[in-house]
């Protein structure tokens, strides 16, 4: 098969860029505008008499826990900073891990099911 | 939509584990297949604003919220094997770090909105794209139709899960269902919105990295020149 060349040669970095950006900017400021609102499955298990059968979070004391930064008072600041945090270390660790399965998918190209 | 520790008992919540943890394992297989150096960003890319996306609750009833889950959006643009499997590292990161989603419940966090959702969505995707018009504008409209009806899906996967190992008993599960669905169907709209403009904004800009556009892109530029450049990629540059 011959594969259409031209459209793959071109660099994403345009579009790596701003898509990277507007993660920042979604996570470390417009949710700080989200709706505080339970969830649909929070709202339904209210609802429906399950919301009491929630265990505490184990990791529920971690400094990002509930998208809040531990210690900060304000929670717009608090909010913002926790999805700038974790725009990052989702970019980070999806990067790394893509990067992995992309070398073991080399090592065995004739494993293409 | 995430699931906390409690909700569900703890071997069901084990055999969705291991559910979860095989769709994964056959994800990264075939995912590896079509990943290559310069793909791994996008994919971590796709992750991230996934992740940034889930942080923006709308609200869509009286006292109620929702947030994109992006399955579908994931995986029509990068593929449904590296989409789910974007979904997956979401869920984790966020069980780990920021205590949504509980830690026993990632299995079935992870079937309900990486399998069910990216992949089941993926699948509905492909079958409206098959039965609109074979053109490019279509895509962003099938991502839409699959991405609204991938979160009543993933609400009745939880359901499912509910009806098997759920810790509170006696409770109606048409009740359950029913509400679970309805209030879903809502989200689902904003979740279409999203996906709807997500996908048309990196469709217009880069046509060639849309993995959901791949077959149409080479369909289009086929018939319209004989040379293999897509013709609209130089139009879109500003």
């Amino acid at each position: 098969m011959t594969a259409p060349v031209p459209t793959r040669s071109r660099s994403a970095r345009g579009l790596l860029v701003a898509g990277v950006l507007l993660a920042f900017v979604l996570a470390g400021f417009v949710s700080g505008y989200a709706s505080s609102e339970p969830d649909g499955l929070e709202k339904v298990a209210g609802d429906q008499g399950f919301l009491t059968s929630a265990d505490e979070h184990a990791f529920g004391d971690l400094f990002l826990a509930d998208y809040a930064v531990r210690g900060i008072d304000d929670p717009r600041l608090a909010g913002g900073l926790a999805g700038v945090i974790g725009v990052a270390l989702v970019l980070v660790v999806g990067t790394l891990l893509f990067w992995g399965v992309a070398r073991l998918g080399r090592r065995r190209p004739a494993s293409r099911v | 939509m995430h699931i906390p520790d409690g909700f569900i008992d703890a071997p069901t919540s084990v055999a969705f584990g291991v559910v979860a943890a095989a769709g994964i394992g056959y994800c990264l297989r075939r995912g590896s297949a079509e990943l290559d150096d310069r793909a791994a960003p996008l994919a971590g890319l796709t992750a991230a604003f996934v992740f940034a996306a889930q942080m923006l609750n709308f609200p869509v009833a009286a006292g109620t919220s929702g947030h994109l889950l992006g399955g579908v959006l994931a995986a029509v643009l990068v593929g449904p094997w590296i989409g789910a499997t974007c979904l997956a590292v979401v869920l984790l990161l966020q069980g780990l770090f920021f205590a949504d989603g509980g830690i026993t419940a990632l299995g079935l966090n992870v079937t309900n909105m990486s399998l069910l959702g990216a992949l089941g969505g993926y699948l509905i995707f492909r079958v409206v794209l098959r039965l609109l018009p074979q053109r490019r504008t279509s895509v962003p409209v099938a991502a839409a139709v699959a991405a609204g009806l991938s979160v009543p899906i993933a609400a009745a996967g939880f359901v499912l899960q509910f009806a098997i190992g759920g810790t509170v008993e006696d409770l109606s599960l048409r009740a359950v269902l029913a509400a679970m669905v309805g209030v879903h169907v809502l989200i689902g709209l904003g979740e279409a919105t999203i996906t709807f403009l997500t996908v048309g904004l990196v469709l217009r800009s880069r046509p060639d990295l849309v993995h959901g556009a791949r077959g149409l892109l080479r369909r289009e530029s086929a018939r319209s020149a004989p040379a293999p450049v897509v013709p609209a990629v130089p139009a879109a540059r500003p």
